[in-house]
């Protein structure tokens, strides 16, 4: 009696691929339940991102014109680089997918290491990005300076493209209300794109030894899905605060 | 009346605990801390719940002691303010939301549907652990000095103006809420993926019903909790400014964040409940649960209008007349389905052949007491009583009735109702029977007097009172004594049992879920081989071919 459920075990295994957890009866079983909980965390991240975006369409309703003038302080041109290179980076993570189920390890390999490095310069680019708004003092909570608001030919450049207008005092200091929006959403989403990172390295490693390319593609796929929200995202977040008065 | 009973247990002189099961499988503490075993898991979630129920009890107590007298005398005000909260933050997050679904459902999801496992028990793991890490940084915020902001974090008190520790709990809840949502989340793809053979939607027990239904709101309503969290945390550290009005934000959008799903939660709470109290009335009544699709159906409506009420807790708080009368009308539609099951549930026992073990008799208990619940909850729904009782003890008392009268009475039935699939024993019959009476009859003397207090207008969250008020707050603390007694007698007869009690057997209470076909303390694989489902939930008839074929292939 008490033999009889390692038996079975070590006889079901000599059936069966070694990825197959014991819990479920197939491979496919497996691989739809994976896919599956993927999805399901997905729409957990869509609720999670939910809240932010409610707040920004509130306070964007109410304080428009400060809005504008926020997102007249970011770089539109560093902005469209970034969301080239998500982009980008989603093609190569499409063709990796590609690749783990075709079998081929070293195209895998090679789809992973550049969608690695697309995430890092995307990272790269926010870095700069965050660090003119430091020596702006367009942070929050950290000396943050209306002076560009209150006084917009202080800041030649943006002046040169927008030619805004100063806004009133009271309206000017909304603008800390975007920032913070500004740094909370892409922060949000910078450590979603570290974490995807940090996974895409320990993929490209497991690669290399040939985990996904041996009919076991799951991870790949799943991993796939979460890289393209983190994209999605990113083009929302793009039009809301890059764009809002561009027409 | 004794000796009309369903039970039937096996030959006590010869009857054994099967040699081989989940707890025996493996030993050693590493053996339970590392399992993926849903069962253990099961066990795991139920020792931590229970602690931190009586915890959260104890804190209970010190309310009700201090409120024995109109003045403050046993506690400041300030210490008393931590003690409500802290019974709160406990009670809710770390006792209610997990309770059923991370101890009977975890448990027996699998088993009712004919599975092996949960489809991620690696992540059922995590999930344990994550409230474990939750829990034990409540206590920690506890022990070096506690919060005072209530349960509900309210901006800006809890952004600006105290100076207790609003992060680590914070941190605590947040932590607690990512447990609950890969709880939710693993039920839900088990419940797609992971069914036998023949098991239909419309063949699953309405316990499953009511989970899926539960793990929907816990996987769109938590992560907005989330996210609120986060939003306090940055205001209270840096200023972000979006629930600061001298910035421009607003502290309403926090209510609004927070009750989106706060209010759900309280249908994450009583929910699985509810699937408790399908699966025990059927079984002491021996019938299918009257209009099965009905009560199915209306599960998942409560989910789906539990997402549009959360504005009535916000009906003083400056929304305007527009939102509260939608939001009036919609609240009271989601007494519908509540009312429905109810309706169901009194149709099955209607004709039945009833006996009264202890499971039935919390399952009574519910009955009654959450329709008392839900019946005021029709009350506050309504903007204009709202407005005279909202913040008074009728709210307390309220929310006491769903949550400890209901989904406290449906945990006890249910862990009665399931103790000797879990453990190979019963319990003792006769004394579990009287810790039923008496926890219904120290509840009703608790919690009855609040509502006729919020009544006249007694606030709460206040540590004194007007002296008028007294006479019921003594008959309040009074049963909050006998309410203490009730709980502590299952523990100490449950603990008991697990030496002393009789052999159980497979199948005690000749019920017909999967989970009762299989020998108690179940397998680690649940089932010898895959079951096949292939007649409808609650069919007693096809239970009895079952039992007479087994009868002569015996004979």
């Amino acid at each position: 009696m008490q033999d009889s459920p390692t038996k079975s075990a070590s006889a079901a295994h000599d059936e069966h691929p070694a990825y197959l957890r014991h819990h479920f009866s197939s491979a496919e079983q497996q691989a739809d339940a994976a896919g599956f909980a993927m999805w399901l965390f997905l729409l957990t991240e869509v609720m999670f991102f939910g809240g932010l975006f409610t707040a920004y369409l509130i306070y964007r309703n109410w304080y428009y014109p400060a809005f504008v003038s926020g997102s007249h302080q970011l770089s539109v041109v560093w902005g469209t680089t970034n969301t080239v290179v998500l982009i980008i980076s989603s093609f190569t993570m499409a063709m990796g997918v590609w690749c783990a189920q075709t079998g081929r390890r070293r195209g895998l390999v090679l789809s992973l290491a550049l969608t690695f490095f697309l995430g890092l310069s995307f990272l790269g680019i926010k870095t700069i990005e965050y660090r003119e708004k430091i020596e702006k003092h367009h942070v929050p909570g950290f000396h943050y300076s209306l002076q560009s608001f209150l006084d917009p030919q202080s800041n030649p450049e943006v002046y040169a493209e927008y030619h805004d207008k100063p806004l009133a005092p009271d309206m000017a200091r909304h603008t800390e209300l975007y920032f913070s929006l500004y740094f909370l959403m892409t922060g949000m989403h910078a450590l979603h794109m570290i974490i995807g990172i940090g996974i895409l390295g320990f993929m490209i490693l497991r690669a290399r030894a040939g985990a996904y390319t041996a009919g076991h593609e799951t991870f790949v796929l799943n991993f796939g899905l979460y890289w393209h929200f983190i994209d999605i995202v990113w083009i929302y977040l793009f039009a809301l605060l890059y764009l809002i008065s561009r027409h | 009346m004794s000796e009309h009973t369903i039970v039937s247990l096996p030959d006590q002189a010869t009857a054994r605990i099967p040699k081989d099961n989940y707890i025996t499988r493996e030993n050693g503490l590493l053996s339970w801390l590392l399992t993926s075993d849903h069962k253990r898991i099961a066990i795991l979630y139920l020792i931590s719940i229970t602690f931190f129920f009586f915890i959260g009890g104890a804190l209970a107590g010190l309310i009700r002691l201090e409120l024995l007298t109109p003045q403050t005398d046993l506690m400041a005000t300030d210490t008393y303010n931590k003690v409500f909260t802290m019974h709160g933050v406990i009670m809710i997050f770390f006792f209610l939301v997990p309770s059923v679904p991370a101890t009977l459902g975890n448990f027996f999801i699998p088993m009712m549907i004919g599975a092996k496992d949960l489809a991620l028990p690696k992540i059922n793991l995590l999930s344990w652990y994550l409230y474990m890490a939750g829990g034990l940084l409540a206590l920690y915020t506890m022990a070096i000095g506690g919060v005072d902001t209530g349960w509900t974090f309210t901006t800006p008190l809890s952004t600006h103006y105290v100076n207790t520790n609003v992060l680590t709990t914070g941190l605590a809840v947040f932590i607690a809420g990512f447990s609950s949502i890969l709880t939710g989340l693993n039920f839900i793809v088990t419940i797609h993926k992971m069914r036998a053979p023949g098991m239909t939607w419309f063949r699953l027990p309405l316990f499953i019903w009511s989970h899926y239904a539960a793990s929907i709101l816990m996987v769109l309503g938590t992560p907005v909790l989330a996210i609120a969290i986060v939003l306090i945390a940055l205001e209270r550290t840096i200023g972000i400014g979006v629930f600061d009005p001298t910035k421009g934000g607003d502290p309403l959008l926090f209510q609004h964040l927070f009750w989106f799903y706060s209010h759900p939660a309280v249908y994450i709470m009583i929910l699985p409940g509810m699937g408790v109290i399908s699966e025990v009335i059927s079984n002491f009544s021996r019938k299918r649960v009257f209009g099965y699709t009905a009560v199915a159906f209306s599960s998942v409506a409560i989910a789906v209008f539990g997402f549009f009420v959360w504005a009535h807790h916000m009906f003083i708080m400056g929304i305007s007349n527009y939102a509260v009368l939608i939001f009036s009308l919609l609240s009271m539609l989601v007494a519908v389905p509540s009312a429905i099951k109810i309706f169901n549930w009194s149709l099955t026992l209607y004709k039945g052949s009833i006996t009264f073990e202890t499971p039935l008799l919390y399952a009574f208990g519910f009955m009654g007491l959450f329709t008392i619940g839900g019946m005021t909850g029709v009350f506050l729904g309504s903007s204009g009583t709202d407005i005279h009782l909202t913040e008074t003890y009728f709210i307390v008392a309220h929310f006491h009735f769903v949550m400890v009268g209901g989904m406290l009475m449906a945990f006890l039935s249910g862990i009665h109702f399931w103790w000797p699939k879990m453990t190979g024993r019963m319990y003792p019959e006769k004394i579990s029977q009287l810790a039923a009476v008496v926890t219904f009859i120290g509840f009703v003397l608790t919690f009855f007097p609040q509502f006729i207090l919020g009544m006249l207008g007694m606030p709460r969250r206040y540590a004194s009172y007007p002296p008028e008020f007294q006479i019921l707050n003594v008959f309040s603390t009074a049963g909050a004594t006998i309410l203490g007694v009730g709980y502590l007698l299952p523990v100490l007869y449950l603990v008991w049992s697990l030496r002393y009690g009789a052999i159980a057997g497979d199948n005690p209470w000749q019920a017909t879920g999967l989970e009762w076909q299989t020998q108690s303390p179940p397998l680690t694989e649940n089932f010898t081989e895959m079951p096949v489902m292939d007649h409808e939930a609650y069919d007693y008839e096809w239970l009895e071919e079952q039992q007479k074929k087994e009868a002569r292939s015996a004979g």
